[in-house]
């Protein structure tokens, strides 16, 4: 079966190439089964490979599939090959599941859509990119993957393209991403500098003879998580996904919460070999991871979009993603990347069906009181959030916890208390979302109001799939008991743990008080939700007369996209503008004119000499002769 | 009696010089095909009075030559004249300027 592991790939690429080509023409029903199908089958395969693998001992886990070679050039060698190890399987396994979710539920919201075959087929190659960038056995391949599903997204969030906020929205995705890419693309080339290969397996195997802290490997490091920063939108780079809301909710979903954004945790956590041995970079690593984390998650407190409080959430929880692996704790961080797709997914397709139901509408100002009309909805919505707010027993709790913990013995008592604040925050936050949307008073507009409905089946089964999956998704990974992490020891051979420094084992009992303590602070931030929320609802208008400052600072994102307006994208444009006025049209331009200009002010002097009769031609010869003549002699 | 080949290279430069100044200044083309005429002779003269001067006949031969060439060329350059006087009604150069700026 493993034989057949470029079949994944290929499926989502066949359903993109028939629904492109011929998708105009064919009913929207059938577009949307070959969309799904062909994930599906993806999935299935996935399943398969999965279990034939775990029939593999420990030690044989890592099978590379090689299709053909793709580059031959001198010793640089790169090949269209699969690396089906631990890791990958995961990745694959999540990207193709929750895809196919997806895929089923959209068939059901774009419905009423023009480009519903548009739709599909950029979403199907987006699933083919995404699922090559898993499980490529190089860098070259990798960065294949990790371009393809940068143009889909950029053409995802640029789906409604009539509508100038989200072509520009996808516009800022595309070039935001690039600045990413640039820094992926030198640390490749230094990669092959150092090691000679792209080979995953070969490069971190001769990185293992390196010493700890060495120059290039942390040159490398870095340049990667620069990569990483633009695709997973952490410090600096993010500013691009809570724009990217623009798009369709189950792109937002599908790219923006549970699987593309998550690329640069998955080539970190694959890197592993290489970030273990620079300390700097891993420093580097958790300190962004923290940062985001608290900084996205303080914004999220004060939007009224629901899609964007959810995207800033996924900043946030990106930022404890990155937290977790830049203390070593890559196994976290990967566990956490897992969890956070099942819920986040589902709360993005939560809120899509919110807007399913009142006509398109994101305010949550403009919303309350939902629970009754769409009971499937709230419910689900409701696991996830618990999830995200890390309360036993939903998935994201053991999650968050593990990081929490790790983030503590591993790292730093600041990255600790960092990401403790942001759990209450994101507690408080989310819980804000679901109060402000399902309960309280309806504020719905009167023609709204009216046809508020649940949505159809083809979309609440999905929500209640993954609901399932963010209850039960953490219990792969049981802390405390011997053994019951199955997923930590799953993982094992695919990771290459921080050798510097010694792992640190904290006792059962300080393990428990930690889960007691973060549970604690989840409730609290529910409890201040509630109280701001549900018992006085005039607390917020209160709270935000009083600190107003602070919380126009918040509210309009500490006016960071304005800062990078100011000092980076005007600057460029006038810098654009210079070069346009002054040194192409006048200093290049006026090269090559002024030549052309020269040469025909000299030649229409010349050309005076061409007089047409015929003696004056014979006189200048004659001259040249007696010149040359005269020369002869007189030498 | 023997000249001397200063007398023949006198007689060959003044030659030369009156084809030059009829070529140069003439402006009928067939005075002008003419004067081409005499410088290839005074050439020619040129010829013969170092062939005798050496006592060598390799002047002789290319007088010859010479006179072939310049056989061949009054028969291309009067088929010329001819056509451009049945074209322009004219054999005036002066009258022949149309090829310039």
């Amino acid at each position: 079966m493993m034989d057949y592991v470029w079949l994944i790939p290929l499926f989502p690429f066949v359903g993109f190439l028939i629904n492109g080509l011929v998708g105009k023409s064919l009913p929207k029903n059938v577009v949307g089964t070959i969309g799904s199908v062909a994930v599906g089958l993806s999935f299935l395969v996935t399943v398969c490979i999965f279990f034939q693998f775990l029939k593999l001992p420990p030690g044989a886990r890592a099978v590379e599939k090689v299709v053909f070679t793709w580059i031959a050039s001198g010793t640089f060698q790169a090949q269209a090959a699969f690396l089906i190890d631990p890791l990958s399987l995961i990745m694959l396994l999540i990207v193709s599941g929750v895809s196919t979710l997806i895929h089923i539920y959209s068939v059901s919201y774009m419905h009423e859509e023009e480009g519903f075959y548009r739709f599909f087929t950029y979403l199907n190659l987006f699933v083919c990119m995404m699922l090559i960038l898993v499980s490529a056995n190089n860098f070259l391949l990798m960065f294949v993957g990790w371009e393809g599903v940068g143009l889909c997204s950029y053409l995802l969030i640029g789906y409604y393209y009539e509508k100038q906020s989200a072509s520009d929205a996808g516009k800022k995705a595309f070039v935001v991403n690039r600045i990413g890419d640039f820094g992926f693309l030198l640390g490749i080339f230094l990669i092959f500098w150092t090691f000679g290969s792209i080979n995953f397996r070969e490069v971190f195997a001769l990185a293992a003879k390196y010493p700890v802290g060495a120059g290039i490997i942390t040159a490398i490091t870095l340049c990667l998580f620069l990569g990483a920063t633009g695709k997973s939108a952490q410090l600096p780079l993010y500013t691009w996904l809570p724009d990217a809301m623009e798009g369709p909710t189950p792109v937002s979903a599908l790219i923006h919460a549970a699987t593309m954004v998550t690329a640069g945790v998955y080539m970190v956590a694959r890197c592993s070999a290489l970030y273990s041995l620079a300390p700097i970079s891993l420093t580097v690593v958790a300190t962004v991871g923290a940062l985001t984390a608290i900084f996205a998650a303080t914004i999220g407190m004060a939007q009224f979009d629901i899609k964007r409080v959810l995207a800033y959430s996924t900043v946030s929880q990106l930022g404890y993603m990155f937290l977790a692996c830049g203390v070593g704790a890559y196994v976290s961080g990967i566990f956490h990347l897992m969890t956070h797709a099942f819920f986040k997914a589902l709360l993005f397709l939560g809120s899509g069906s919110v807007m399913h139901g009142l006509s398109g509408e994101l305010d949550m100002r403009k919303m309350g009181d939902l629970k009754k009309h769409m009971p499937i909805t709230y419910w689900t919505f409701l696991l996830a959030t618990l999830a995200i707010a890390g309360i036993f027993p939903f998935a994201g709790f053991f999650s968050k916890d593990e990081i929490l913990l790790h983030s503590l013995v591993d790292g730093k008592a600041i990255y600790w208390g960092i990401a403790t604040a942001a759990a209450f925050i994101t507690a408080f936050y989310m819980f804000r979302a679901v109060f402000m949307t399902f309960h309280g008073e309806s504020r719905v507009d009167h023609h709204v109001a009216h046809h508020i409905h649940e949505s159809p089946p083809l979309m609440t089964v999905p929500l209640m799939i993954l609901a399932g999956l963010s209850v039960v998704g953490g219990f792969v990974g049981i802390p405390l008991i011997e053994g019951a992490n199955v997923f930590r020891d799953f993982l094992a051979p695919a990771i290459t743990p921080v050798a510097f420094r010694a792992a640190a084992h904290p006792t059962a009992t300080f393990e428990l008080g930690m889960m007691l303590f973060s549970m604690t602070v989840a409730g609290l931030g529910i409890y201040t939700a509630y109280k701001m929320y549900i018992l006085f609802p005039d607390l917020p208008t209160q709270i935000t007369e009083k600190f107003r400052t602070i919380y126009d600072l918040v509210y309009h994102k500490y006016y960071v996209d304005e800062v990078y307006d100011t000092v980076v994208v005007e600057p460029i444009k006038e810098g654009s503008n210079l070069l346009w006025t002054v040194v192409d049209a006048k200093g290049v331009d006026g090269v090559v004119n002024g030549s052309a200009g020269i040469i025909a002010y000299l030649s229409a002097h010349l050309r005076k000499l061409e007089t047409g009769f015929v003696q004056n031609y014979a006189f200048a010869i004659l001259l040249g002769v007696v010149v040359i003549t005269g020369y002869l002699i007189g030498r | 009696m023997v000249v001397p080949v200063s007398y023949y290279l006198a007689l060959s430069i003044a030659l030369f010089a009156l084809g030059v100044i009829g070529v140069l200044i003439r402006r009928n083309v067939l005075v002008i095909l003419m004067c081409i005429e005499m410088m290839l002779n005074a050439v020619n003269l040129a010829f013969i009075g170092f062939a005798d001067y050496f006592k060598a006949v390799d002047g002789q031969m290319f007088v010859f030559f010479v006179m072939t060439v310049a056989a061949a060329e009054v028969a291309v350059g009067l088929a010329l004249i001819v056509a451009i006087f049945r074209n322009r009604a004219t054999v005036y150069v002066d009258e022949l300027n149309i090829l310039k700026w």
